[in-house]
């Protein structure tokens, strides 16, 4: 018989032999991958492993080197952003895409906007748009402007954008890394939604518990090469790290001493507008004091006020005991605070200069010689900071925008070392870093509170905070929800229903 | 040696310019006066004896005359004791050397000024003096020179960009700041004016010296306060550096006209022009002051904490605020800086012209800021070098000197300056993706 109706159908989308190369790094090197329809594939490796690059071939921002790419069995040739849409393949970014000005309904039909006899046509957009919303069951007014959206909604919008051009394949690099618990799982069900109307999702996160609760089929990279593809099922989650990092890994989070000390940080009834409502709490030294809550919880805020980056309307901080007057992030960094900000990028580094001046920068009047840098010194300084922290890539004088994001964090780290700031705050520092470097600012949160200082770590990642602090502070809407006097003994489920605005 | 040419590429760009119109302005120049006399005097003496009658030619044109009698001097220091010297007319030439003829004498040579070189006389000599038909003419050699080379020329070329690039040193700070300062241009102005006008009532023309440095210290440090006021208002009360100075510049110009009347000052003292048209041992004061500020600027910028300051405010003013940058204080201190340059300049603008104009300066702020962007520095803040700005600034005055040598009216001079600020402007561009999409960018 000439033809075989019976052969398997071809796969929704192929990958085959794809390489990258950048001038001096090999990116990608003869990496497959095989998405059918109606199924879900989480696409995973740590920072570098390749799966931006692999992503970037497939959505038209980078050319590829070698390789193909078919769409139902025929090849296809994708080289711009706007012929990978035509194809049905929608990337939908960490960092959004959306324009704040404009309404979700404009976000929606921007580029291909309806007109009838000539002009646009809002209404039939914005029916359109609300039948969008309605399927991904999201409750969101097309009218309203996308800066006044919950980042949750806007990736609904990116979403429903994605479905309004037809497209087939949606990528998603890390959708939940902004997103607090009940956001991801409202996510996670319209990730179900889209597969089982028969769309392919390629899933990429550093969660691992994600990956078993949404993927069928998980797809390891590791240093540009292709590691494995093993069905969720069949590979556990201890085994997925190891195959991510390449070696075994003895646990998640390292074991440590707690050892409270005198107090270090009393705040008191600090308040701002609507976001911050009356926080109090304390932290010891060398004990590590973690804030759990909803994203717009006001933890962000809280930290900010402390660290004097904004101005409280009214509260109090005690350092040592010592009321302060912090008006400035100059002032916090005199009393010897430091703070890792959540966005890297806009708020922790000058992207554009190189790693050694971004990590001199708070620390300048220590590594001057009167007016003028110490240039020697602060080369000395910061290659010790660099080697312990095996800062990777690049080297002391290239920009920090060529690191990857876990180097980045580590330089970010190495500023605050070098200040050897008595309270460290960590905001999300964890977030958008592989396993490994995970790993290792665990271990250095462990050591710092081990020398006596006061950690505080804000994450809304649940497991990170049970498995590294002494205490947990829940904050909801802007309040203290509660505290949880031993980290350790709590439990997902004791915190996420503090989160979530439930009296505990 | 490559950071070099990434930061200084445009030094690769100017020399080529300057390479250019020393090729566009070569010339074929006959030396004139003593200069041509020396060279003819060197040339008989190399030849002949010193017992050897010489007559030097010459027409009664002053330059002429200078010619034969600078042949004349030199040739008797050495020794030569028959020198005659004919200065007029082809007939006086033939009357001396008919002359000479009747007392027995024989010229050696002739030395020849150059506009006697061709006088037909030269011609009917082997008829009427067979015996001079093949006595050498000695002349001064004709010799191919670029104008634009000139040791004065390219004084010119300094003279006419020293204002704007001293200004251009307090606009690089505020550009790396991701600022703008439209007000400069304006401050020359209410510089020059403040202190010609302190300089007419401390005594105007017959004011001792030290009026001049009062005058220019009150007018610099006039600007210098308007400057942080714009600072004040672009640190504290964020409005847009753009808006700001723009309004500052009306008021600083409506000012200078105000105080003035609208006219200029010149009851000055004698000692105004010192710092714009003085020399020591043969350099500019003007060119001494801007070599010394830029070499405080470039080591202010590269190697002192405030210097990583500004640029750590330009990068990324959020980071570096939560980095303990004082970043009003920054801010405040480029504006300032920028005011006081500007009033430097408007002193040195005085002491060219001799007064206080209120209208001098227009337009300085776009030149400014062109030198500045030519200079490397980007618009967005953050990077750019001040050595950069100061060959930004040359790139300008050598293009404007250069077209000016070759006849190029002023018309054409914008569009061409124009077109050059967009080249610059253009290869900054081409540079930074190329540096953006030059390595891998994984997250």
């Amino acid at each position: 018989m000439a033809d075989h109706p019976t052969a398997e159908a071809p796969p929704l989308l192929e990958m085959r032999g794809m390489g990258k190369v950048f001038p001096g790094v090999v990116a990608l090197r003869d990496v497959g991958l095989r998405l059918d329809a109606g199924e879900c594939l989480a696409l995973c490796g740590e920072n570098g492993a390749g799966k931006s690059t692999l992503i970037k071939l497939l959505a038209g921002a980078h050319r590829a080197d070698a390789g193909e790419i078919l769409i139902d069995g025929q090849r296809v040739y994708i080289t711009t952003p706007h012929e990978a849409q035509e194809l049905g393949i929608a990337v939908i970014h960490q960092e959004l895409n959306l324009v704040p000005g404009l309404s979700a309904r404009e976000n929606i039909s921007l580029g291909r906007e309806r007109t009838r006899f000539g002009f646009p046509d809002h209404r039939r957009e914005a029916r359109d748009a609300a039948r969008l919303f309605e399927r991904l069951g999201l409750d969101i007014d097309p009218e309203s402007p996308c800066r006044e959206l919950s980042v949750a909604q806007q990736q609904g919008v990116e979403i429903a954008r994605a479905l309004a051009v037809e497209a087939r394949v949606i990528v998603m690099d890390e959708p939940s890394a902004t997103l607090s618990g009940p956001e991801t799982r409202r996510l996670f069900e319209i990730v179900r939604e889209l597969t089982a109307s028969g769309l392919g999702v390629i899933y990429i996160s550093h969660r691992i518990e994600e990956i078993f609760a949404i993927a069928a089929r998980v797809q390891v990279l590791r240093d540009g090469r292709h590691v494995t593809t093993e069905p969720t099922s069949r590979v556990s989650r201890q085994a997925l790290i190891e195959l991510m990092v390449g070696r075994p890994l003895a646990t998640e989070f390292p074991s440590r001493q707690a050892s409270r000390r005198a107090e270090r940080l009393r705040v008191e009834g600090l308040r701002r507008g609507d976001a911050v409502r009356g926080v109090s709490f304390r932290v010891h030294a060398g004990e590590v004091l973690g804030f759990a809550g909803l994203v717009g919880a006001g933890r962000t805020e809280t930290m900010r006020l402390v660290f004097g980056a904004d101005r409280p309307d009214s509260g109090n901080v005690y350092v040592d005991g010592r009321p302060c007057r912090i008006s400035s992030p100059r002032a916090a960094i005199r009393e010897g605070i430091g703070l890792l900000t959540e966005d890297r990028k806009a708020q922790g580094l000058v992207l554009g200069h190189s790693a050694i001046e971004n990590f001199a920068l708070p620390n300048l009047d220590r590594l001057s010689r009167g007016p003028f840098v110490d240039r020697t010194r602060e080369r000395e300084r910061y290659a010790r900071h660099a080697d312990a922290l095996s800062i990777r890539g690049g080297g002391p004088d290239a920009p920090v925008s060529t690191l990857s994001g876990g180097n980045q964090q580590k330089v970010v780290l190495a500023k605050w070392l070098e200040r050897d700031s008595r309270i460290v705050i960590f905001d999300e520092p964890t977030r958008g870093i592989d396993v490994a470097v995970k790993f290792e600012i665990y271990q250095l949160i462990n050591r710092l509170a081990a020398q006596g200082k006061a950690v505080i770590v804000v994450s809304s990642e649940l497991p990170e905070l049970i498995g590294m602090c002494d205490r947990i502070v829940v904050m909801h809407a802007g309040e203290v929800r509660g505290e949880i006097e031993d980290a350790r003994a709590a439990t997902q489920a004791q915190i996420l229903g503090m989160v979530v605005g439930e009296a505990s | 040696m490559r950071r070099l040419l990434a930061d200084y590429g445009m030094l690769l760009v100017l020399a080529l310019l300057c390479a250019l119109f020393s090729v566009l302005t070569l010339k074929r120049r006959q030396p004139q006066g003593e200069e041509a006399g020396a060279e003819i005097a060197r040339e008989v003496d190399r030849r002949f004896d010193p017992s050897a009658l010489v007559v030097a030619v010459a027409t009664e044109r002053p330059p002429s005359r200078e010619t034969v009698e600078t042949v004349a001097r030199i040739l008797r220091e050495k020794g030569f004791s028959r020198v005659r010297t004919v200065t007029g007319t082809p007939r006086d030439l033939r009357l001396a050397l008919d002359q000479a003829r009747r007392e027995g004498e024989r010229p050696v040579a002739f030395a020849l000024a150059s506009d006697v070189v061709d006088w037909r006389v030269w011609e009917i000599l082997p008829e009427k003096y067979p015996d001079l038909a093949e006595t050498p003419r000695v002349v001064a050699e004709a010799e191919y020179r670029p104008d634009f080379l000139k040791p004065s020329n390219l004084l010119a070329v300094v003279d006419r960009i020293v204002v704007i690039a001293i200004i251009a040193i307090g606009m690089t700070m505020v550009i790396v700041t991701a600022g703008i300062d439209l007000s400069v241009g304006s401050l020359i102005a209410l510089s020059g004016v403040i202190g010609t006008l302190i300089m007419k009532q401390l005594g105007g023309l017959s004011a001792p010296a030290w009026t001049v440095a009062v005058g220019f210290l009150a007018g610099t440090l006039a600007c210098g306060a308007l400057g942080a006021f714009a600072g004040v208002l672009v640190a504290r009360f964020r409005v847009a550096p753009f808006i700001t100075t723009l309004a500052l510049m009306m008021v600083a110009r409506g000012l200078a006209f105000l105080i003035t009347g609208g006219f200029s000052i010149y009851q000055v003292p004698k000692a105004l022009p010192w710092l714009g048209q003085g020399r020591t041992l043969g350099v500019p004061h003007t060119v001494i002051l801007l070599v010394g500020l830029y070499a405080v600027a470039h080591v202010f910028m590269s190697r002192t904490r405030l210097g990583r300051y500004i640029y750590a405010v330009g990068g990324n003013e959020e980071a570096a605020r939560l980095s303990g940058v004082p970043v009003p204080f920054v801010l405040i201190f480029v504006y300032a800086l920028s005011g006081l340059a500007a009033g430097v300049g408007g002193c040195i603008q005085a002491s060219q012209l001799n007064t206080g104009t209120p209208n001098v300066g227009l337009m300085y702020e776009m030149y400014v800021i062109a030198a500045v962007v030519v200079g490397g520095t980007s618009l967005s803040g953050g990077s750019g070098r001040i050595l950069g700005t100061l060959i930004g600034a040359f790139i300008i005055s050598v293009i404007q000197n250069g077209m000016n040598l070759l006849g190029i009216e002023s018309y054409t001079q914008n569009v061409v300056l124009g077109l050059v600020i967009l080249g610059a402007v253009l290869l900054d561009r081409v540079r930074r993706t190329s540096r953006l999409t030059g390595g891998p960018a994984e997250s």
